[in-house]
This record gives structure tokens, C-alpha cells and sequence, in this order.
């Protein structure tokens, strides 16, 4: 017979204070997140010192929420995971000190989990994984594609050099005027707008799948620049729709590629910028020409959230990983 | 009644265990090193030398702020979910006060007080009265030599209590004089008995609600505030 295990999770690296509670690595028995954007949307953009804030009020809530959904009590729990970075450092430090908390109070074990770890497990959540796998995590602050031979390894093959896709969108975002975070804004705009503007595409060296951003940042700053300068009309839509196409063609081919030349199974997509509606639209349709199954999660599990530490937790978990009580925050943890 | 208190609001990391208000074991290091990797660890460290498990807590107590912000969340978060976890009460302290207990012998006005950069501190004014500590003008975030000039005007004794006391001694003995009183080095670092002791008269926090006494705004929040202002008057 197999044991059930129960996993909690925390999740605090950037702005949603979240817990979940997830059985055997793949089935969510609760999922809790108190999202602080409506907060920071006065700031354009996640001040970290208000977002530690908003950790420390939330924490103890959204816990007593996680149990109350889950309908389970402490006994039931096996151990307890924890987001240990990368990200904000002073917001982290509630997930992890809460975690050790628990762990100290309950006498549960505690495991560590790199942030990307957890976008790429949202995943299992839907689908069994089929190794060797490919994942191409996008959001505010990451770039990356991750080949897996099996759970719980990961092989950075492509990373970004410079800006992070998501910080790039949000940069034009501004640019545009538009709210806070940005990228829901150029996705939109770009489908009614013409892909008219011929903004580069870095490719870097030949057999890279690295990532650079921020020279296609400044083209559409510069294009922007000069048009108001001379007077000349700019459609937002056009410039939103020639910005997210190079972005999503570097994006795509380079993870077409990847996955083809490493074999995979199958490629999955993960992190904020996954629930991009053209990105979505691009990857399916280049996928489709391919054998290799292409798994996008739904939009709740592309966001932050707990349910995805739970998830990559149990791996841990299950793989005899452990973190003692002297766990830190770690801002600039590797995925490895 | 057993007590765990927590102190990591300031660069001394403070961890007590009281039963009822005897001391039964106490952990204080004053050196620059990092608070959310120690504090577990010292925790658990202490409560099996004294033989104490978690379930055996009865209340936590914490300081919580003024003083760093990190290290009064990093207090806060593991004293809340602490007292969560184990379904007890939990009772936060004023970082300044605890402080003040380290004079509480003394008749004299005490002021304790946090370095808050830029010639700001945190501060407040604390008395003995009948016993018991008791808050004389409230904390506040203020430039020292404004503090000073203010308490000056009482023309009373003043005891100075600060981690960082060697930094302003010079000032406060220019401004106040006789009238101020600055103790040993060792009398300026807040002891977590002191904390539990504190809170042994205080009234139970809730402990979602319970939040951190930083005794100033963010200053993001500071600058939106004044952007808000200069939109409405120009
Ligand atoms: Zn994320």
C-alpha cells in the first residue's frame, strides 16, 4: 500500500503571502494566496520593504486559512516546505522564518525550495512528468530553460544575461503609460495591434539558448523616444505588437530548438509570463508542427503560489532532502 | 507557567525561558551575525538544556521594535507563528521598554533609545512609578539633538540607555550635562528576562493582528505621500 504524504507550503519571495497543502506531490488539498498587488500598484511596481510588510501581517492568516481549507490537522502533515529564494530577500525571510517555526514547534522536517523548482512542479500538478523534460520558466524576474533527466535534477541549459522577459515588459509597459504590472496591458494591446516595427532579436552565439532582453528594451525606449521628438504618430498597439513578437519569437524558437535537440519528452511552460495570451498562441502553434507534447499550466498555478512549493517540496521530501533549523533566506539561490 | 521570550530586534539576539517569573534560562550574544539563521537554532538549543519541549510553552513573548526592520520581523514572524502553532498566547513588547527594564532601579527619568541614522533615533521616555514601568512620553522616531533640547527642559535626571550609546555620549553630556546618567557598557543591551517580565502585566495580543512597532512609515509610502500632497496643492 501507498503512503499518503501531506505537504505544507510556503511561499513568500516577492508579493503574494501564500500557503498550500498538497497530497502525494500532485493533488492540491488547499491553496491559499494573499496577492499585495492592489498595494504596490500605487508604487509602479513591489517595493520590497513594504512587501516584508505585508509578509508579516499576512503570515499567521493565510496559515490558519491553508489548515482551514485543507480540513486536515497537524498530525496529517509529513513536513514542511519552504520557498528559500531566489527573491526578495527580506521577503523570503517571513517564509522561512515561519517555516522554521513550524518545523521547530511541530516537529516536522523541514525542506528548502528554490522558487523556479516550484514554477516548473505547478505542472505535476496537472500532468505526470515524462523525462528528459524541458521547461521554459518566464516571469518578472526570470529567463530560463531547464532541462530535467529526472525529478528533482535540474540543468540551467539557457538563461537571460542581462533583463529578465518580465522586467522588460514591464519597462515598455511604462513607457506606454500603461498600469501596473504591465505585461496583462502589451498582451492585450498587442492583439488588436500590426506587427509593423522591426525591432531586433538577440540570438546571440551560434548553439546558445541564453536570453538577452535588453537591447530590444532600449530599440523600442529609442523608437518611442524619436517619434514623440519628430511628432510622428505611434499606435501603443504597434509597438506592443512588434515588442511581444520579437519577444515571443526568441522565446519560441529557442525552446523549439532545445527541445528538439535534447530529445525531451516533453516541454513545459511556467512562471508569470506563461499565462501571456501570444505566447501561449505561439508555442502551441510551433509545438503542434513537433511530436513533442507541450504542457501549459492554467493561469492560477502560472502565478506564485504555494501549491507549486508543496509540489517540488515533496520531491525533496521524498528524495531525503532536509534543511535544519540555521535555514536562510538566500536571494541568489542556484537551481541545481 | 513556562515563558519563551524573543528578541531580535536590534544587532542583540535575546532568547529567555522563564517559569512564572523565574529565570530558567537565557541566551544573549551582542555581535553583528545573522538573526534568521540564529534564532532557531537558539531557541532549540536552550529548551534542551533546560529540558522544556514546545509543547510545554505557555506564552511567547517578543520584542517587537523599534530597530531593525528585518531583524523585528524576523522576532515577529517566528514568535507569531510560534504562538499559532501552538495555540498560545502570544504578548508583544515595545523594544524600548524592554530596554528600560535594564534601569528599572533607578528613579531617574529613563530613556532608551535606538540609533536611527542620519541623527535620527527612536526613542521614548520610561519611569518607575510604584514599581512599575511606565511609558512618560510616548515613542517616536526624532532627530537626537531635538530629543535632547526637549528633555533638557525637564530639569530632572535622565538615564541613557542605547546599544549604541559610545556614538552620542558626547552630545548628551553637552546638551544635559549633570542631569544626565549613562550606566556601564554592559547596562545597554536589552536581556529577553527583562521582556517577559515586561509582559507580565500587559494585556494578551491577537495574534494575526499583532505587528511591528517601527515607529515610522516606508519610504515609499513616505514619498507617495508627499507626491498625493503636492498633486492635491498644485
Ligand atoms: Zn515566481
Amino acid at each position: 500500500m501507498m503512503n499518503e504524504t501531506y505537504i505544507l507550503g510556503i511561499e513568500t519571495s516577492c508579493d503574494e503571502t501564500a500557503v498550500a497543502i498538497i497530497k502525494n506531490g500532485r493533488e492540491t488539498i488547499s491553496n491559499v494566496v494573499a496577492s499585495q498587488i492592489e498595494s504596490h500598484k500605487r508604487f509602479g511596481g513591489v517595493v520590497p520593504e513594504i512587501a516584508s510588510r505585508h509578509h508579516v501581517e499576512q503570515i499567521t492568516l493565510v496559515l490558519e486559512e491553508a489548515f482551514k481549507e485543507a480540513g486536515l490537522s497537524w498530525d496529517d502533515i509529513d513536513a514542511i516546505a519552504v520557498t528559500e529564494g531566489p527573491g526578495l530577500v527580506g521577503a523570503l525571510l517571513i517564509g522561512v522564518n515561519a517555516a522554521k517555526a513550524l518545523a521547530f514547534a511541530k516537529n516536522k522536517p523541514l525542506v528548502g525550495v528554490h522558487h523556479i523548482a516550484g514554477h516548473i512542479y505547478a505542472n505535476r500538478l496537472e500532468e505526470e512528468f515524462q523525462f528528459p523534460l524541458l521547461a521554459l520558466i518566464v516571469s518578472g524576474g526570470h529567463t530560463e530553460l531547464v532541462l530535467m533527466r529526472d525529478h528533482g535534477q535540474y540543468e540551467v541549459i539557457g538563461e537571460t544575461r542581462d533583463d529578465a522577459a518580465g522586467e522588460a515588459y514591464d519597462k515598455v509597459a511604462r513607457m506606454l503609460s500603461l498600469p501596473y504590472p504591465g505585461g496583462p496591458h502589451i498582451d492585450r494591446l498587442a492583439a488588436k495591434g500590426e506587427e509593423n516595427i522591426e525591432f531586433p532579436r538577440a540570438w546571440l552565439e551560434e548553439g546558445s539558448f541564453d536570453f538577452s532582453f535588453s537591447g530590444l528594451k532600449s530599440a523600442v525606449i529609442n523608437k518611442i523616444h524619436n517619434a514623440k521628438q519628430k511628432g510622428e504618430p505611434l499606435k501603443e498597439e504597434d509597438i506592443a505588437a512588434s515588442f511581444q513578437a520579437s519577444v515571443i519569437d526568441v522565446l519560441v524558437t529557442k525552446t523549439v530548438k532545445a527541445a528538439q535537440q535534447y530529445h525531451v519528452k516533453q516541454v513545459i511552460v511556467a512562471g508569470g509570463v506563461a499565462a501571456n495570451k501570444g505566447l501561449r498562441q505561439e508555442l502551441e502553434a510551433k509545438f503542434s508542427e513537433t511530436d513533442i507534447p507541450l504542457l501549459i499550466p492554467p493561469l492560477r498555478l502560472c502565478t506564485d503560489n504555494a501549491a507549486m512549493i508543496a509540489a517540488a517540496g515533496t520531491i525533496n521530501f521524498e528524495q531525503g532532502k532536509r534543511s535544519g533549523l540555521a535555514l536562510n533566506a538566500n536571494p541568489s539561490l542556484l537551481l541545481r | 507557567m513556562y515563558i519563551l521570550a524573543i528578541d531580535t530586534s536590534n544587532q542583540a539576539l535575546g532568547v529567555a525561558l522563564l517559569r512564572d517569573n523565574e529565570l530558567v534560562g537565557e541566551i544573549v550574544t551582542n555581535i553583528a551575525k545573522n538573526h534568521s539563521i540564529r534564532l532557531m537554532p537558539a531557541v532549540d538549543y536552550l529548551m534542551r538544556e533546560v529540558n522544556i519541549t514546545p509543547e510545554q510553552l505557555d506564552k511567547i513573548v517578543v520584542a517587537k521594535g523599534p530597530g531593525s526592520y528585518t531583524g523585528v520581523r524576523i522576532g515577529l514572524t517566528t514568535a507569531k507563528t510560534l504562538a499559532w502553532s501552538l495555540n498560545i498566547p502570544i504578548v508583544g513588547v515595545s523594544s524600548l521598554e524592554a530596554l528600560a527594564y535594564r534601569a528599572k532601579f533607578s528613579n531617574a527619568i529613563i530613556c532608551p533609545f535606538f540609533d536611527a541614522r542620519r541623527g535620527l533615533v527612536y526613542t521614548g521616555l520610561y519611569e518607575i512609578k510604584d514599581g512599575n514601568m511606565v511609558l512618560v512620553d510616548k515613542e517616536r522616531n526624532i532627530l537626537f539633538s531635538e530629543w535632547l533640547d526637549h528633555l533638557v527642559e525637564k530639569k530632572k535626571k535622565v538615564v541613557f540607555l542605547s546599544p549604541d550609546i559610545e556614538k552620542h555620549t558626547e552630545l548628551i553630556q553637552s546638551k544635559l550635562e549633570d542631569y544626565a546618567e549613562i550606566p556601564k557598557m554592559a547596562y545597554h543591551i536589552a536581556k529577553p528576562s527583562d521582556l517577559a517580565l515586561a509582559a507580565s502585566d500587559k494585556e494578551i495580543d491577537d495574534t494575526h493582528t499583532l505587528t511591528p512597532n517601527y515607529l515610522r512609515l516606508a519610504e515609499a509610502e513616505v514619498n507617495w505621500i508627499k507626491t498625493q500632497k503636492e498633486k492635491q496643492n498644485g
